[in-house]
This record gives structure tokens, C-alpha cells and sequence, in this order.
């Protein structure tokens, strides 16, 4: 399974989540996981997505989410999980 | 499971702390190109070039994107120029060709910096490295991209002092030649000793002939990430503070294994090293000297210096090498005074001599570096400072390297703008006292007693 950490971060406002689940679906990508918190007076989420069934490359899908994250005025990062399984996993 | 504050983490090293990966760097082996005929030389370098390391800038980009992690440079090594082009080069002016072969190639790749335009002369030099020595101030002044290097000296040879003592000439002239850019030749040209084979880091890189045909090797950065989890634990013990920048630099080196691993599957090429180096760059919270200032000094140059560095490049490699299956280039703490603003500030606040940094250089990677000088510097003078740095190097069994830029036309006091990467760089005093007879000797310094290990 190829899976994408996708984060949201910025002003909390109506439909973030709503729209990036569209997109996702859009993709066939299966959210497997969402977590939210507020840091420093921030909205701040975290998706982990199987992105194993989309047909685009992570580079390809980081730019389209992050234009979905700009007309809400939030910033979207998708990343693929290597890094951070990488860097905190033995 | 990931959890959400390791993929905070994670974010917050990249986007607060300037965590990148500061290099791809692919070594390209062109021993395959000699010939005798300078023009084929040239036109097969260049097919060679564009045609190994084609993907490698679109690759990097891609990378950037799947990770999320800045790839600053994406740039090329290739095998020092003087063998590749020891047949068909009978004069320097044969060699510049090469050079803007190598340029060309560059341009057309889309790579900031190409190098390998370089001789290994430890123990003697043969008429092409000499060729290609006295044509390194033309190279670098009709190029932009091209990188320079030669390595005067190794443990297991001694040092080469003729070459030493020429590229105190070379050095001087490179700093002539590109006058109207403040010297900045000079900050593409190095001299080493014990030049690594594998090293991703300009100027220095080369393909070295102990490696294969191409090569992928990776060079980190993380002063902001180390600076930052000092502060966490000001005041604490030792043992917590190389606790706590071992595990810095585990994590920092995992992100460039990684990316080395996907670097050279993507492009086809094996993977060589990772290189564990700390290297800053001029941006605010970017620094080596911020760390050293962390432990506990008030500025970088007075007592405590060399200790502090010390510890914090012994701990780096401990913390680095678990992380990575290969590690190798340079692999330390850098510690140029043009890319680090806090170097700048001790060497403008008067704490901060060529002499403490020639000390700090026998504990870290590399050597002098970025540092300038007055223009009216002699040549024996530089080649008495080169031959310092080589003396420590292999004494040491160290990689030792002098970056020296005497400044054409300015003096202590004024200040020398480089530019992007490369920085600023206040110009430094140098001790007047003349060492011509000793550089003037001719011959070598024999390998010291503990390189006969056979």
C-alpha cells in the first residue's frame, strides 16, 4: 500500500475537510486515518491516505491539493509517508 | 502508525528550522571519454554529460515534491579533469576548452555547479596536472558554473609542496583574473588534502577513479534542526547534549538516506554515500556558529571554540551513522565564514582569527573555508597557509581544505559580497610574516610515521 500524509494547516472556516474529501475521492484515494488539533491558534489536521489506486504521481497530486487548500485559504501538504517513517522509525 | 505530532515535527524541521537535503550530486565517471583528438574529447564529454545526468534536475524536482523537502542543488562530479584530459591537452589552454565543455553541459542541464576540473597531485604531478593548474584562473573566469580542486596531499603520500607552492600562485591569479566580480574565482577553487572520492560538496566534488561509472551521493543540512533542539535543553548535562544532537542527526541523516535510496532508483544509478555534513548557509537560523554559541559560548572564536566543535562533530557522525547504510564524503561540521552569519559576526565583533579557525579545523570537517583576505596577500603567504591545512590533514588522516579568497583591490575592513549560497564575507588579517624561504624548498614532506600500517 502507497500512502500520502496529507496536513492541513491555516484559519478554521466552514468545508475544509469537505473539500479535500471530495477531491480525494475524486482521485480514488481511501482516507484511512484523520486527526485535528489546534496548534499555536491554528487549525491543523492530518489525513493518512492510501493513495496505492490514483493514477497520478505524489508530485502531480501535492499541486492539485495544494490548490484545493488555496481557494479555502488554508496551506495542504501531501507528502508521501517514507519521510516520516524514516525519520521516527528505526 | 505515523502520529501527528512526528508528522508536526517532521513539518516544523522543514518549514521553521531549514531542514533540506543541500545536495544531489551526481559523480559521472569520464574515463571513458579520453581520446587524443581535443575536439572528440570535448564532444563526447558533453554527450556523456547530458546524457548519464539528462533526468537528474527533473528527478530532483519530483523528489522535492513526493517528500515535501526542499532539494537545494541538484549538481554533477566528474573525474578529475587532468586525467581525462591529460591526452589530448598539451597546453592550459587545451584544458579551458574541457572547462567550458563542462560549463556548457551544466548550463544546458540545468545544474548550478559541475566539479571535477581538478588534479590529485599528493605525491608529484604529472605535465597534465601542471597543464591543468595554470589553466584553473582562465577556467574559472570564462565559466560560471565550473568548480575547481587539487589535492596537494594524503596521509599515506605526504604533502606535494611544488604544488602547494604553485597554487599559492594559482590562487592569487584566479583572485587577479575575476577582479571585477571581487574574486569570486576563488570561491570555486579549493585545495585539499586527503581528498575523499565521494564527496557531494562544492568546490571539492570530484569522481574519484576508485568509484564506478556513475554514482549517486546525497549531502544534508540541518544546523537550524540541531540549533533548535538545543534549546531545548539549556543547561543540561553533557551527556543530554550529545544525546540530544545524536538524535538530531539521526533523524536528519534518515530524510537524506531516503532520498539518496529514490534519487538513484529513479534515475538508474547506484547509490554512493550519504554525507553527514552540518553545513550552513547565510540565512537566519542556518548557522553552525549558532550551535556552537547554543553550548554555551558568547561568540564563536574565543576559549571553549574548539572543544564545543569538536563534541558537536564527534556526536553528528555517531548519531549520523546509524541512519545511513553508506555514509562517507566529508561528513562533519563545515564551518565557512561567508555562508554562516554567525562566523561573519565574530569575525566583525574581533573574536573570530584565521588562526582559531585554522585550530577549529583540526576537530571538523573541512578546513578554511569562504574566508578572504587582502588582495595584496603574496602567493608564498597562501601557500604557507595551504600548507598548514595540509600539515593538520595528515597528521590528522583527515580531509583538510583551504577556500581563501584574497580580495583583488581591497583590504582589511571592507566587506566582499559573493552572493546566493556563497555569502559575505568581511576580509580577515593575515599575519605579515613571510614564510618564502620555507614554501621556496622544492620537493615533498614525507608521509608521516603512522601512515606505514603495512
Amino acid at each position: 500500500m502507497k500512502k500520502a500524509i496529507i496536513t492541513v494547516v491555516g484559519k478554521d472556516t466552514v468545508g475544509i475537510i469537505a473539500a479535500i474529501c471530495t477531491y480525494l475521492s475524486e482521485q480514488s484515494i481511501n482516507i484511512l486515518d484523520i486527526s485535528q488539533t489546534i496548534v499555536d491558534g491554528y487549525f491543523n489536521m492530518m489525513m493518512v491516505a492510501d493513495v496505492t489506486d490514483c493514477g497520478k504521481g505524489f508530485a502531480a497530486l501535492a499541486d492539485e491539493l495544494r490548490a484545493v487548500g488555496e481557494q479555502k485559504g488554508v496551506i495542504v501538504h501531501c507528502q508521501s509517508d517514507e519521510i516520516f517513517q524514516q525519520m521516527h522509525r528505526i | 502508525m505515523i502520529d501527528h505530532r512526528e508528522v508536526l515535527e517532521t513539518n516544523a524541521m522543514i518549514l521553521k528550522e531549514n531542514l533540506d537535503v543541500r545536495t544531489i550530486t551526481l559523480g559521472v565517471s569520464l574515463l571513458d571519454c579520453c581520446d587524443a583528438d581535443l575536439d572528440r574529447l570535448n564532444e563526447k564529454i558533453y554527450h556523456k554529460l547530458t546524457t548519464v545526468a539528462g533526468d537528474l534536475v527533473p528527478v530532483g524536482q519530483e523528489i522535492e515534491k513526493t517528500f515535501g523537502i526542499p532539494v537545494v542543488n541538484k549538481r554533477i562530479s566528474v573525474t578529475p579533469i587532468a586525467m581525462v584530459g591529460g591526452c589530448a591537452c598539451k597546453t592550459p589552454a587545451d584544458f579551458v576548452t574541457i572547462a567550458k565543455t563542462l560549463d556548457r553541459a551544466a548550463e544546458e542541464l540545468g545544474v548550478n555547479f559541475i566539479g571535477g576540473y581538478s588534479a590529485v597531485i599528493s605525491k608529484g604531478m604529472t605535465e597534465a596536472d601542471r597543464n591543468l593548474m595554470l589553466s584553473i584562473p582562465e577556467a574559472l573566469a570564462v565559466t560560471e558554473r565550473v568548480c575547481s580542486s587539487v589535492n596537494v596531499g594524503s596521509t599515506k603520500t605526504g604533502i606535494d609542496m611544488d604544488g602547494v607552492r604553485l597554487m599559492g600562485e594559482i590562487v592569487r591569479k584566479t583572485a587577479e583574473r575575476t577582479a571585477d566580480r571581487d574574486s569570486l574565482g576563488c570561491a570555486k577553487l579549493v585545495v585539499l588534502c586527503n581528498a575523499p572520492d565521494d564527496n557531494p560538496f562544492m568546490a571539492g566534488a570530484f569522481h574519484g577513479v576508485s568509484e564506478g561509472d556513475a554514482v549517486v551521493n546525497v549531502g544534508v543540512s540541518g544546523p537550524g534542526v540541531v540549533k533548535t533542539a538545543l534549546e531545548k535543553v539549556r543547561g543540561a548535562s553533557f551527556e543530554v547534549l550529545c544525546e540530544t544532537i545524536k538524535k538530531t542527526a539521526f533523524k536528519v541523516t534518515r530524510v537524506g538516506q531516503l532520498v539518496a535510496r529514490e534519487a538513484a532508483k529513479r534515475l538508474g544509478v547506484p547509490f554512493g554515500i550519504v554525507d553527514l555534513s552540518l553545513a550552513p548557509t547565510p540565512a537566519i537560523g542556518d548557522s553552525v556558529a549558532e550551535i556552537l554559541m547554543e553550548i554555551g559560548l558568547d561568540s564563536v572564536g574565543g576559549p571553549g571554540t574548539t572543544a564545543a566543535l569538536a563534541l558537536l562533530n564527534d556526536q553528528v557522525k555517531k548519531g549520523g551513522v546509524m541512519a545511513s547504510s553508506y555514509v562517507g564524503g566529508l561528513s562533519g561540521a563545515f564551518i565557512p565564514v561567508s555562508e554562516d552569519q554567525g562566523m561573519i559576526d565574530a569575525v566583525n565583533a574581533g573574536n573570530l582569527t584565521i588562526e582559531k579557525l585554522e585550530a577549529m579545523t583540526c576537530v571538523c570537517s573541512v578546513g578554511l573555508d569562504m574566508i578572504a583576505v587582502p588582495g595584496d596577500t603574496s602567493a608564498e603567504t597562501i601557500a604557507g597557509i595551504i600548507a598548514d591545512e595540509a600539515a593538520i590533514g595528515m597528521v590528522n588522516a583527515k580531509t583538510t581544505a583551504v577556500r581563501i579568497i584574497p580580495v583583488a583591490g581591497k583590504g582589511v575592513g571592507e566587506t566582499v559580497e559573493f552572493g546566493g549560497l556563497l555569502g559575505y564575507a568581511p576580509i580577515m588579517p593575515v599575519k605579515n610574516v613571510s614564510c618564502e624561504a620555507f614554501v621556496r624548498r622544492g620537493g615533498r614532506i614525507p608521509a608521516p610515521i603512522h601512515s606505514f600500517k603495512n
